[in-house]
């Protein structure tokens, strides 16, 4: 779709905002309603129209496969090991409050880095998923082609 | 009353659409009616003051899943194959359990009545330690992130699992050699209607 003028700009003027929208809901997720899970999709959502208007070829430089894995992984395990850091502190698994003394200030330390855990897997486990179905009919047909050559 | 407009309207939507996808053959067209479905419910949601679930449908519901619907949809073919005749057993076991279903909502407390187990179970506790505990307004995010924190860790290994399964089946690449391969496995297809319309090769037969 790189030859549509309309979806080209329209595109590259919404897609900081999608984002920005992303971040917004992912770090304002305690004073309003929000958090990982729709943070994720809307900043995954951003990438996959980027990835509609320029190409699977150019989203993948944005963002390579690779790190995808890492990250997608990385979220999960970043939940866990928060968890981790609460018994090390001496109170059980998953237990805010022994971060800091303040209370308050605990709890919003310990919410803020398991959203974003749940975040960055979300977002990066939704662009994961779009990549590897849109990018097996390319593959399937490659193959084909590879055999009608053999054939023939 | 307003409100019970709205509501009815809704409902009287979702009904629509949702008689519209089982008749429909179209799967393209099935797609796009169930991103409406999840946008209409977000819709009544949010009259229902529920903003995260809201937020959720229209994000997880009408956004990423309708891509990932159209995704799959450049893998298969677009029309469903079509069945014939009608179900009669099938219909029998839908309306005896509908009818149970709207039996049982008899049962149901009054909608927003004081004395629900929803006012008057776990939520109280949420309502009055919330803000005294963590000093943030949002008691959806306390529940899910502090209180609660175990079972968002199991959905979060739950989304990364669904990623190891897609991975799991559509990471090897498809080379010449592999079974599938050896007829093309999706034609690009026309609608059962277009396919009536274009007539069969005639010619060919007849020729000498």
């Amino acid at each position: 779709m790189m030859d549509n003028g309309i979806l080209r700009v329209v595109a590259r003027f919404i897609i900081p905002y999608i984002l920005l929208v992303g971040l917004y809901v992912q770090f304002h997720g305690e004073y309003m309603p929000g958090g990982g899970f729709q943070a994720g999709i809307v900043f995954a959502a951003g990438w996959i129209l980027f990835v509609l208007i320029y190409g699977l070829d150019r989203g993948l430089e944005v963002i390579p496969l690779e790190v995808m894995y890492r990250l997608c992984a990385g979220g999960a395990l970043l939940y866990a090991f928060t968890g981790l850091v609460g018994v090390l502190l001496g109170g059980k698994y998953l237990e805010f409050a022994p971060f800091f003394e303040s209370r308050h200030a605990a709890h919003q330390t310990g919410i803020i880095i398991v959203e974003f855990g749940v975040g960055l897997t979300v977002a990066t486990v939704a662009m994961l998923l779009f990549t590897l179905f849109t990018r097996r009919r390319a593959e399937w047909d490659e193959a084909l082609e590879q055999n009608e050559d053999t054939e023939t | 009353m307003i409100e019970n407009l709205i509501d009815v309207a809704l409902l009287v939507f979702l009904v629509i659409l949702a008689i519209t996808i089982v008749r429909i053959r179209d799967l393209f067209a099935a797609g796009m009616m169930f991103a409406i479905y999840s946008l209409l419910s977000s819709a009544l949601f949010a009259v229902l003051d529920a903003g995260d679930v809201a937020l959720t449908e229209a994000a997880v519901g009408a956004g990423i899943s309708t891509l990932l619907v159209l995704a799959c949809l450049a893998l298969v073919r677009r029309y469903e194959h079509p069945t014939g005749g009608h179900n009669l057993i099938a219909l029998i076991v839908v309306l005896i359990t509908g009818a149970l279903l709207v039996y049982a909502t008899l049962d149901l407390p009054e909608f927003g009545a004081a004395d629900n187990p929803a006012q008057v179970h776990v939520g109280p506790f949420y309502i009055e330690n919330t803000y005294p505990d963590m000093g943030i307004p949002n008691m959806v995010a306390a529940v899910l992130a502090s209180y609660r924190s175990i079972d968002t860790m199991g959905e979060v290994f739950v989304v990364f699992a669904a990623a190891l399964a897609v991975y799991a089946l559509l990471s090897v690449r498809p080379h010449k050699n592999m079974p599938g391969v050896r007829r093309r496995p999706v034609k690009r297809l026309k609608s059962p209607r277009q396919a009536e319309a274009d007539p069969p090769v005639a010619g060919k037969e007849q020729a000498p």
